[in-house]
């Protein structure tokens, strides 16, 4: 096995998984490589059915890979699956598990056992645990009667008591209020500060949470890496772009018409407040030029112009031709 | 820190995995009208379905001891085996699969921990309706029985988890044919009489369920004028030896099922 392989937390080579249906095949991952360092928050970042979640899912052994290899922890997913169970967790955004009647405390502990966690040890991490996401007052409530963002700290709970070497979080502040999701992140920073040699694998949407927290990220799209990096790093291949953000009033679609415009490297739309706000990256400051034309043809009005910083979001649109939430054109 | 045992971790999950059904009914008292006062109300019918036929008096001793472990029948196919397609709803299955435990022992806690209900409402329909309708048995059948239960019970459960890795894979496909299997096993086992009724191929053949064979020998050391299909004494044999044969496939069988799930996505996916 390489030194590679033995030294990294994650290592996947030339992964693919093909979902089968009698109608049609699905490939979800082409070919995933990828090296995750012990101590690193690693990010996967990519649009709805990019195939984060797949990977996630083969490396935390509820899958398998239809061909190429994955390790966690040196272990191979495919063949040493239940000895890699005993050194991970998984936590999932918007997840649902547990017993309606049950309380909180009573719930993870509940998955504390499975891990042969004696109870004594587990109702104290449990404790420390709620009293650092502020859970505590939830303690001895039903399952059932708590808020969203109350459960994924639950959830976050769960994956933590055991004490995991890896910690695979899939989407785990999706839908919470802003409160909620920056203790989450707070909690994933601390935990992993706390020990070096833990790690933690993570996807999301958002993307000013993939700039704070993750050491690094990789953006994937149609089941294949694009580009992978430290956020800075990533932002540096939008460096030389001229970034403009553009509000108009609404109207009838331009974002084709201004993707077609020579030197528009890419283009979103997003409604605002009643207006549509467009980031565009431009190849220098003279395309603005044309694009304002197509505007002034288009009747809408320009409620505001400005120039700006690229941020991670630039890149992952300049990589994937698409914003996060953007559905594929056909 | 070392690394707990296998059969720590087995111990804890039984324990763990029986514990929100045991407190779940302590907070949630609908069962009791659910789980015993609707199947009580059945027995109850059947055996007026009897009387209102004119059948031998023993027929209602047949239909109170089939209404009693009725019970035990549902417990397994709806509330362990079958379980496996709400765990899986709700994430849980997920979370018991990345989790170094076993099904094995999951399945074993969701028994247990419905046993107490089942117990009740077995309980409930076996007093209610002997003293109600004055249900007469062998005193010295009494002893038998409950060690041919016990029996019954644990082939029962064994054949429970090799249901469960039919859910594991084939999910709601295997609930629908379960679900409609029913009325067939009821009459197969001989629920509410003897097994002797349909003929030793059929009857033969019905033994594949446990319940079949404990049933009949359960009724012939407890009601005097029962038909005899097998000796009660071979009926216990063949019991014990469903008790590892069904242990041993459902090990295998849960093992495969996870391989082929794992393969085919259908432990994270919706059900196909």
């Amino acid at each position: 096995m390489p030194d590679l392989i033995q030294s990294a937390a994650v290592q996947t080579i030339a992964l693919r998984r093909v979902y089968q249906s009698r109608r049609e095949s699905v490939v979800a991952l082409d070919g995933i490589d990828l090296s995750v360092a012990r101590g690193e928050i690693f990010g996967v970042l990519g649009p709805n059915g990019a195939g984060k979640t797949t990977l996630i899912k083969i490396l935390v052994t509820l899958l398998l890979p239809t061909s190429g290899q994955a390790f966690v922890d040196d272990l191979d997913v495919a063949r040493d699956f239940q000895e890699l169970r005993h050194r991970i967790a998984m936590v999932s955004g918007g997840e649902n598990s547990g017993y309606g009647l049950m309380k909180t405390r009573e719930h993870i502990w509940m998955f504390s056992q499975f891990y042969g966690l004696s109870s004594r040890v587990a109702r104290a991490r449990i404790d420390e645990l709620m009293e650092r996401l502020g859970l505590t007052e939830a303690a001895d409530r039903y399952v059932s009667a708590l808020s969203s963002g109350m459960r994924q700290k639950m959830n976050l709970i769960r994956g933590l008591v055991t004490d995991p070497r890896i910690l695979f979080l899939d989407e785990p502040t999706v839908a919470l209020d802003v409160g909620a999701a920056r203790d989450v992140r707070r909690e994933v920073r601390r935990w992993v500060q706390e020990d070096p040699t833990r790690t933690v694998i993570l996807t999301t949407h958002y993307m000013n949470e993939a700039d704070e927290l993750c050491d690094r990220l990789a953006i994937v799209n149609h089941g294949r890496i694009v580009a992978q990096g430290t956020p800075p790093s990533l932002k540096q291949q939008v460096q030389q772009d001229v970034i403009v953000d553009l509000q108009l009033t609404l109207g009838r679609d331009l974002l084709t018409e201004l993707r077609r415009v020579d030197g528009v490297t890419a283009a979103t739309v997003t409604q605002q407040d009643g207006a549509d706000r467009f980031s565009l990256l431009l190849a220098d400051d003279g395309v603005l030029t044309s694009v304002l034309g197509i505007v002034a043809g288009s009747g809408r009005e320009v409620l505001g112009l400005q120039k700006r910083d690229p941020s991670l979001e630039d890149a992952f649109v300049k990589l994937v031709g698409r914003g996060m939430a953007e559905e594929e054109a056909p | 820190m070392s690394r707990p045992s296998a059969l720590r971790i087995f111990v804890k999950t039984v324990i763990a995995r029986a514990y929100p059904r045991t407190v779940g009914h302590a907070r949630n008292w609908s069962w009791v009208v659910i789980e015993i006062v609707l199947p009580l109300i059945g027995t109850v019918a059947m055996v007026y379905v009897y009387r209102a036929l004119r059948a031998p008096a023993e027929y209602t001793g047949f239909v109170v001891l089939g209404g009693t472990l009725l019970a035990f029948w549902q417990n397994i196919v709806f509330d362990m085996a079958g379980n496996f397609i709400w765990e899986r709803g709700g994430s849980n299955l997920e979370l018991f699969t990345v989790a170094p435990t076993t099904f094995t022992a999951i399945l074993l806690g969701m028994a247990l921990g419905g046993i107490f209900y089942t117990a009740q409402r077995a309980a409930a329909v076996l007093l209610v309706t002997s003293l109600l309708f004055q249900v007469h048995y062998r005193p010295a059948g009494i002893a038998p029985a409950v060690g041919l239960l016990a029996l019954t019970l644990l082939a029962l459960y064994a054949l429970g988890m090799l249901l469960a890795s039919l859910f594991l894979f084939f999910g709601r496909s295997a609930w629908h044919a379960l679900d409609g299997m029913q009325e067939p096993v009821y009459f197969l086992s001989g629920f509410y009489f003897p097994v002797h009724s349909l003929g030793a191929y059929v009857a033969g053949a019905a033994s594949i369920i446990p319940l079949t064979l404990g049933l009949d020998a359960i009724r012939q050391v407890l009601l005097p004028g029962t038909p005899v299909f097998l000796a009660p004494a071979w009926e216990a044999g063949l019991i014990a030896l469903q008790i590892p044969a069904y242990l041993l496939s459902a090990q295998w069988a849960l093992r495969m099922m996870e391989r082929l799930a794992r393969r085919d996505a259908r432990l994270s996916m919706r059900w196909v």
